[in-house]
């Protein structure tokens, strides 16, 4: 290979696994192994490549991040930290800054015996159960160079493990922190989740800064749910604005289990979040939402892919992005059908509003069909507010301002709306509100 | 109350609306019948402040002030509303919060304080009975799923709430069935006050049959051709649109 730009992360890599991973078990050594070799030979990808088309990483490719590993440890305070969180407030809390495991900040009591909930490092040195046979076992790494690095420099991140029959009866927040002391440092948090057969949890997973650093974060979360199972999962991501986030989420399910995902994202210069599900198992229902709030030069891309591998499963997938200023918007909804997987339901709808005239979307369905008995719908809206709403709203006496906001308020409720969680949604929602208020562009443009 | 001036009125360069005079007083309540294409929608979107459709002569006067001049919201703070004929679906606002915002805007834009969700909630619970319904589709995303059927009646309660001076009904009737024309005309009856005016814009005669109109205007390629009492829309009824549409020709 002559690309340069992976070269810096290579040598990255040699030096990570002759100290901090010197000590790791052998089958963790040769995945991370495995997976450096396939970052090599993908390389960064540019948009010649299907899935890259929209997005362009040259500005993070062009910076060259060190690792976390070499930053100064970071002072913070749970009194500094909460105000930060929007997650919630549960009894069971896990906290990461700049990548490593923070155990003051963190809160683990009233969790269920059997239940394991804590550092991904830590649960590796003691050999706990299930880690080996899930870890970057369900991640698509030999598609995806992001995943492939972020799987070279795997080493923390949060571990939920949920034995057969026990449902949580709290949720478990992970939050990974970066701080002004990642600057130009990348960080590759990895979070594994494992529901038992009949087991339950609700997760809150969330990413954001404390300052306004020009960080890197590269996450994979592996989520798998066994048999009749059931995972409600969050992701909010609202890291500074300089910020750059690449992620893969990789559900893999078992027969007659539920998997519900919320994807929100205000944060970051530059996002891309891979959510790839795999129905395993008949009965099995997966179900993806995505609510999108950004503004300035931000730009945010998600990448969605539902493989339907055996027959009788649902999915449904519902992305809205409100983009406002210059910000850009891509959503690209794959569905896979394979041979076999007759009785398939799935459902896509993508909305985009934009806010004004420097605001831009693209919204792309994939469909690949290898059975012959399935129900596969795709929708999308895309465009400025619709003027038939704004008149009915300014016939019913709200000024165009007031109905302008609450049309766009609408697009990030109708998502709330699907949110359990009740003090998340509630916070979810006070930050909406908030970012509607800080004033926008199309108000200028108005007058 | 409403006083309109030889109203010529177009959308994208095509003239709809071809002089049309009308005055309608306080208390009053008049019905623009008329067929497909006369006009009668354009008319009821023009009042209500559509920016869609440009005026091109004439003048609509409310209460003394330039009616045309005026803001659809500001419309709506002097006291017009109008039920549209096709609802408009507002994505994940509910149906109470909207039309709390709406109460609100108004009575702000009137210098009254704002109802608070509890005070709201039992004026709410009060117009719900007016119309029979229960609160089911209050908290569902405003018109969204709604059958037909539901979205007229669901501006028939924003009616209610809103409580206007001056209510444009445009074809509220069409595709409703008995049970839910018999409510409609209930709910735009007990509104009926001294000070205040309905327009029921129809093109049938049947609401007609439990709504009583003052004054009855038949409209045929957008003009009045000719205005008379209740009777006229009877007579409508039976000789059909065709015999007005000739003596216009004539």
């Amino acid at each position: 290979m002559t690309d340069v730009s992976i070269d810096r992360y290579v040598a990255d890599h040699k030096t990570f696994s002759g100290n901090g991973a010197a000590g790791a078990p052998e089958w963790l050594r040769q995945r991370r192994d495995a997976a450096i070799d396939r970052f090599v030979e993908l390389g960064f990808p540019n948009s010649r490549h299907e899935s890259w088309r929209f997005t362009n990483i040259k500005p993070l490719v062009a910076q060259q991040f060190a690792p976390t590993e070499g930053a100064a440890a970071v002072e913070l305070t749970s009194a500094e930290l909460d105000p930060l969180v929007l997650g919630a407030p549960a009894s069971s809390r896990l906290v990461f800054v700049n990548g490593r495991y923070r155990a003051d900040l963190s809160k683990l009591d009233g969790l269920p015996a059997g239940v394991f909930a804590g550092s991904l490092a830590e649960a590796i040195e003691g050999g706990a159960a299930g880690i080996e046979e899930h870890l970057a076992q369900h991640t698509r790494a030999t598609q995806n160079p992001f995943t492939a690095l972020s799987t070279a420099f795997m080493a923390d991140g949060a571990f939920l493990y949920v034995p057969e029959g026990l449902a949580l009866t709290t949720p478990v927040t992970v939050v990974h922190v970066t701080t002004s002391a990642a600057d130009k440092r990348v960080s590759h948090p990895r979070n594994l989740f494992v529901i038992g057969s009949g087991g339950a949890a609700a997760i809150v997973e969330e990413y954001l800064s404390v300052g306004q650093p020009s960080a890197w974060t590269n996450a994979v979360t592996e989520a798998v749910v066994c048999e009749n199972g059931m995972l409600d999962s969050y992701r909010i991501q609202h890291e500074s604005d300089r910020s750059y986030h690449t992620a893969t989420t990789q559900s893999y399910q078992q027969r007659d289990s539920n998997y519900s995902s919320t994807a929100v994202v205000f944060g970051g210069a530059l996002s891309r979040h891979d959510i790839n599900a795999v129905l395993d198992g008949p009965g099995a229902e997966c179900t993806l939402y995505g609510l999108t709030q950004v503004r300035g030069r931000q730009h945010v891309d998600h990448h969605t892919a539902i493989e339907h591998a055996k027959p009788h499963c649902n999915s449904w997938e519902f992305f809205n992005g409100i983009y406002d200023g210059q910000a850009r918007g891509v959503f690209t909804g794959r569905i896979i059908v394979q041979p076999g997987a007759q009785r398939t339901d799935s459902k896509q709808t993508s909305n985009s509003l934009l806010l004004s005239e420097g605001a831009r979307a693209d919204s792309q369905p994939q469909l690949e069909i290898y059975a012959d008995d399935v129900k596969c719908t795709h929708g999308a809206t895309l465009g400025p507010i619709d003027q038939k709403s704004l008149f009915y709203l300014r016939s019913r006496g709200l000024t165009i301002e007031e109905a302008r906001n609450l049309l766009t308020y609408g697009f990030g409720a109708e998502i709330l709306g699907k949110i359990k969680l009740e003090q998340v949604r509630e916070r979810l929602d006070a930050v909406i509100k908030a970012r509607l208020r800080e004033g926008s562009t199309w108000r200028l443009a108005e007058a | 109350m409403l006083e309109i001036k030889n109203l010529h009125a177009g959308v994208e360069g095509a003239e709809i609306l071809r002089g049309i005079d009308l005055v309608v007083n306080e208390g009053e309540v008049h019905a623009i019948m008329g067929p497909n294409g006369s006009g009668k929608s354009t008319l009821a979107q023009v009042r209500a402040g559509h920016p869609g459709f440009e005026v091109t002569e004439g003048t609509v006067t409310y209460d003394g002030q330039n009616l045309l001049d005026m803001e659809p919201e500001d419309r709506a703070h002097a006291g017009i509303f109008m039920a549209f004929q096709y609802p408009v679906e507002v994505r994940g606002i509910t149906n109470a919060y909207f039309m709390r915002s709406a109460i609100n805007a108004i009575r702000k834009s009137r210098g009254e304080e704002e109802l608070d969700p509890i005070d709201f909630m039992e004026l709410l619970e009060e117009k719900l009975q007016s119309i029979g319904w229960d609160d089911s589709l209050m908290n569902r995303p405003v018109n969204d799923g709604f059958s037909g059927g539901e979205k007229k009646r669901n501006e028939i309660l924003q009616l209610a709430v809103l409580e206007p001076r001056l209510a444009i009904l445009d074809e509220t009737d069409s595709g409703l069935d008995i049970d839910a024309l018999k409510t409609v005309a209930a709910a735009v009856n007990k509104l009926r006050r001294p000070n205040n005016a309905t327009i029921v814009v129809t093109h049938y005669q049947r609401l007609l049959q439990y709504i009583t109109p003052d004054v009855v205007h038949v409209l045929a390629d957008g003009r009045i051709v000719k205005s008379g009492d209740k009777s006229l829309a009877l007579e409508l009824e039976a000789k059909g649109y065709d015999s007005f549409k000739t003596t216009v020709a004539a």
